[in-house]
């Protein structure tokens, strides 16, 4: 692992607040994702590369997209792993490689859409705020 | 003021080499108190005990100090000596000039100056030396047993064996317990009933023995050697001398639906019920929660038809005192509550079972006579998906599982699946595990066989999710080496439940002033070298109480507890250890600090008049401790705020002129 | 002691019975060398150890106290240690106050078993006490006016 991923990957589990050691590699957050069909790198090998600093083929995959953040995998986890958190942030890794395109607090009261759902601008809040 | 002789050792050369032995034994003459001072060749040999032995006489000792080798070494020897000089022996103190000092350092001029500062200490010591003489207490030859699993009742029946009378306490109606409820055993499939009855109708037979069943400890109090106890033996509306099991009241009792706890709720009793046909004692028990006569005063028909006369109404719960000399907790373990398992559909299904259900489900006893049927419709199964892990090593939520591994799960799963594949050969068997875990004799054989010779599919992953689709359950599971999610279609499915110590494990604990984990498991008094024995004398621990255990296991521990409690109740007087707390009770101010701290709850507090300066009487909270209990660890005499406590033979005064001669 | 070879640090050693005061006989049977400074005072357990007798070691002109233990989990006592660790805790934070650098005290978990540990904790912990130097008295000023 070269310093730039492991930094990248010390970032990653920062921001997430997920240990990926805690992991028991009993497949049980692969097993109950709804959007397994759909992905490259299944929740469970998600976390097992983000330990193992293999971010890069992550963030270029496809399957951080497909992830639908339902949170079964947080939910059911024995071990309290989280992936999902996981999957947001390595999301927010692309984010932040593409450029610094933050957005601080002051600025989105102006791009406020009366018909934009609450939950909506408390997620972008919570993506863009960090 | 102290007579002290002080012997200093050579040994051999192993001392004298690199410590001058005789400006030792000059330099101590002139510390306070030292009449005496001499060296010889080896003080432990006979002459050396002579020498002090001789002392002690011509000089009137009163203390002595010798400055050898460890006081691991030959502590015991040098109080033995004194002893039998008639001095008391705890008025010896050791300098250890071998192990501390001539060993380590490789400088004459050194190894003499730090030999003597050894000695000075150790005279300081003895300075403050008073004769100490340990407590006995009597030894009530009877043993109480807390539970009658098959720990229990190993337990029970060692010490029986070897002549003491034991009482067994049982809550359920009869003995016998988990293993009373399983069908086959691993790893030599030997049916549970046809190796566990016999033993039960030995505990019966045993004139040793006596069993309180439908019983709970209601209070204990006293301490190792003595205990009282008070036991609560419910009333079961049935009189147990008369009773003799016949069984034709719970034929004829018109309250059948009761839920069968022996058949984990899988099918009914009625409200008199005997748990099972081997039940000991063989006496019907009245459940008060369903019988229509106790709720209502209308029916009576078991009263009727009881040709013995046996039913009784009007009985009321009994107390029962017993003194004992020991103690041993055998309360064992249930399988965890699957409420919070949503994801495994226990409660929307009723083909989503755990394993102790499977075991009734597979017993020729059992509700389907031995038939694997599936409990909804009562079809055979094709495909079984068993589950592994469910609640064990599951760390994320408290509430939902344990963060311990359960230890039985991989080796009761891997006989599953093997005797389901071997008595129909038609079904499809799922084995979904995380790790397999067999380490223990002809385990691991065991699970290869179910795998190779029986073909149960195992499948490294985990089922996320299972849920009903008309009359089958979809389980959707991850296979991690294949890298797939795989959706079977299953006709039933087992899931491995986590097991926990019993719910009155607490409150046992509670009353035996015995420790527990944070898991509600029992605390052994050390990990390794003291695994039957509680931190707290006289309690002993036998079985699952003490953690996750499988039959052989739990055997073992009991006869191991078992044997602890021989030993103990062979004595006839207790000799306890004299270097105990002692509290001030002219300063102690009964603040509860140092009970709260005592790890072997040795410490009370009581009431005592005192007369005060003004002539009148106070009452005041004191605190006093159990000789019996205390191990001496010296945890109170810190925590006493006021400095009242102390422990003898490590005094405070002690230990600060050990200081003192050190730092001169 | 290349630091200073004339100042020879008086260190008082409080080892418990079951765990340490085993371990530093072990370090003796394997002739494993440590300072003739260090003063072994038994005592049965860790948690036996009053702040007290600290404070008069070095009320008395000891340079250092090393308090040694048995690991946090084989405690003979079970807990003994643990209580150890939370006094000396607590008095750690307040050495400074005393005026004694915090050094000059040490907590130490030594096993039986670890005679090699033993010896070379000594050896570490003489040659940190020794390079402070002697130890400023607690003296109660007020006797001296």
């Amino acid at each position: 692992m070269n310093k730039e991923t492991s930094k990248i990957r010390d970032e990653i589990i920062r921001s997430s607040g997920v240990n990926p050691k805690k992991c028991m590699r009993c497949g049980k957050c692969t097993a109950t994702c709804p959007a397994f069909d759909e992905m490259e790198y299944h929740p469970h090998q998600f976390v097992y590369m983000v330990e193992n600093g293999d971010i890069e083929p992550l963030m270029q995959s496809k399957s951080l997209y497909k992830c639908l953040t339902c949170f079964a995998c947080v939910d059911r986890c024995p071990r309290g792993v989280e992936p999902a958190k996981l999957v947001e942030s390595v999301r927010l890794a692309v984010i932040r490689k593409q450029g610094a395109n933050h957005l601080t607090s002051d600025d989105i009261p102006a791009l406020l859409d009366e018909d934009m759902p609450q939950q909506a601008i408390v997620s972008a809040l919570r993506k863009y705020s960090k | 003021m102290q007579r002290i002789g002080v012997f200093v050792c050579w040994c051999g050369s192993n001392i004298a080499g690199t410590v001058d032995v005789q400006a030792v034994s000059d330099a101590l003459k002139n510390e306070p108190g030292v009449v005496f001072s001499t060296n010889y060749q080896y003080m432990c040999s006979q002459a050396g005990q002579d020498i002090i032995k001789q002392a002690i006489a011509e000089h009137k000792l009163t203390g002595i100090v010798v400055c050898s080798c460890s006081p691991r070494m030959h502590e015991a020897t040098f109080r033995k000596t004194a002893a039998a000089a008639g001095l008391n022996p705890y008025m010896v103190e050791i300098a250890n000039i071998r192990e501390q000092c001539s060993w380590v350092h490789k400088d004459m001029a050194t190894g003499t100056e730090k030999a003597i500062i050894l000695g000075k200490a150790a005279v300081a010591k003895v300075n403050l030396n008073a004769p100490l003489t340990p407590g006995e207490s009597p030894v009530t030859k009877r043993a109480l047993v807390i539970g009658g699993g098959i720990a229990g009742i190993q337990t029970a029946l060692d010490i029986a064996e070897a002549g003491f009378p034991v009482d067994i306490v049982e809550k359920k109606p009869t003995i016998g317990g988990k293993m009373a409820q399983l069908d086959k055993t691993f790893p030599t499939l030997d049916c549970a009933a046809c190796i566990l009855t016999p033993k039960m109708v030995d505990v019966a037979q045993n004139e040793n023995i006596r069993i309180f069943s439908y019983s709970e400890i209601e209070e204990v109090g006293g301490f190792v050697g003595n205990f009282k106890v008070k036991i609560r033996k419910k009333a079961r509306y049935v009189k147990e001398d008369i009773c003799t099991g016949c069984g034709i009241c719970t034929e004829k009792c018109p309250q059948k639906k009761v839920p069968n706890e022996f058949n984990m709720g899988m099918d009914n009793r009625r409200a008199v019920y005997i748990p099972f046909a081997q039940a000991v004692p063989k006496v019907a028990t009245i459940d008060p929660n369903y019988c229509t006569m106790l709720k209502t005063g209308k029916c009576g028909i078991c009263s009727k038809v009881c040709t013995a006369g046996a039913i009784d109404y009007t009985q009321k719960d009994e107390i029962i005192e017993e003194n004992y000399g020991a103690i041993v907790a055998a309360t064992g373990f249930n399988p965890i509550s699957m409420d919070k398992f949503d994801e495994y559909a226990y409660n929307q299904s009723k083909d989503v079972i755990t394993s102790l259900e499977f075991e009734r489900l597979t017993n020729a006893a059992g509700p389907t006579a031995g038939k694997l049927l599936r409990p909804s419709d009562g079809k055979h199964p094709h495909t079984i998906v068993f589950v592994q892990c469910v609640g064990s090593r599951c760390a994320a939520c408290a509430e939902k599982g344990k963060e311990y591994c359960s230890k039985i799960c991989c080796m009761y799963t891997a006989k599953h699946a093997m005797l389901t594949r071997d008595k129909y050969p038609d079904t499809e068997v799922y084995v979904f595990y995380i790790d397999v875990r067999t380490p223990g004799k002809a385990f691991d054989e065991f699970y290869r066989r179910a795998v190779e010779e029986y073909g149960v599919h195992y499948i490294k992953g985990m089922v996320g999710k299972v849920f009903p689709e008309g009359d089958k359950l979809m389980v959707r599971a991850s296979d991690l080496l294949a890298n797939k999610q795989l959706n079977i279609q299953a006709d039933l499915v087992v899931l491995a439940a986590a097991i926990e110590p019993d719910k009155s494990a607490r409150s046992i604990a509670t009353m035996l002033t015995a420790s527990m984990d944070t898991n509600d498991f029992f605390t052994e008094a050390h990990p390794k070298l003291r695994p039957v024995e509680s931190p707290t004398a006289g309690v002993f621990l036998s079985g699952t109480c003490q953690g996750p255990k499988d039959i052989p296991e739990t055997v073992s521990q009991a006869s191991a507890a078992a044997a602890k409690v021989i030993g103990l109740l062979a004595k006839d007087k207790l000799t306890g250890n004299p270097c105990v707390a002692q509290p001030n009770e002219l300063m102690c101010n009964g603040c509860s600090s140092c009970e709260r701290v005592c790890p072997y709850g040795a410490i009370t507090y009581i009431d005592k008049e005192f007369r005060m300066p003004d002539r009148t009487t106070a009452i005041r909270r004191i605190a006093t401790v159990n000789e019996a209990v205390c191990q001496g660890c010296g945890a109170c005499t810190v925590a006493c705020p006021s400095g009242a406590m102390d422990l003898k033979g490590f005094a405070s005064a002690q230990i600060i002129a050990e200081v003192d001669a050190i730092c001169k | 002691m290349q630091i200073n070879n004339e100042f020879k640090p008086k260190i008082v050693a409080f080892c418990c019975n079951w765990c340490s005061y085993a371990g530093a006989d072990l370090a003796g049977n394997n002739r494993l060398a440590y300072p003739e400074n260090v003063k072994i005072i038994k005592v049965p357990c860790s948690c036996r150890v009053n702040p007290i007798f600290i404070l008069r070691a070095f009320q008395r002109g000891a340079d250092g106290v090393i308090i040694c233990g048995c690991h946090p989990g084989d405690c003979h006592y079970t807990s003994g240690n643990y209580y150890t660790r939370r006094r000396m805790a607590l008095l750690f934070s307040m050495l400074n106050y005393l005026g004694i650098e915090k050094e000059r005290i040490r907590l130490e978990w030594v096993s039986a078993a670890e005679g090699a540990k033993f010896a070379a904790t000594m050896n570490d912990f003489t040659s940190a006490v020794a390079a402070l130097g002697e130890n400023k008295r607690l003296e109660d000023l007020r006797c001296k006016k």
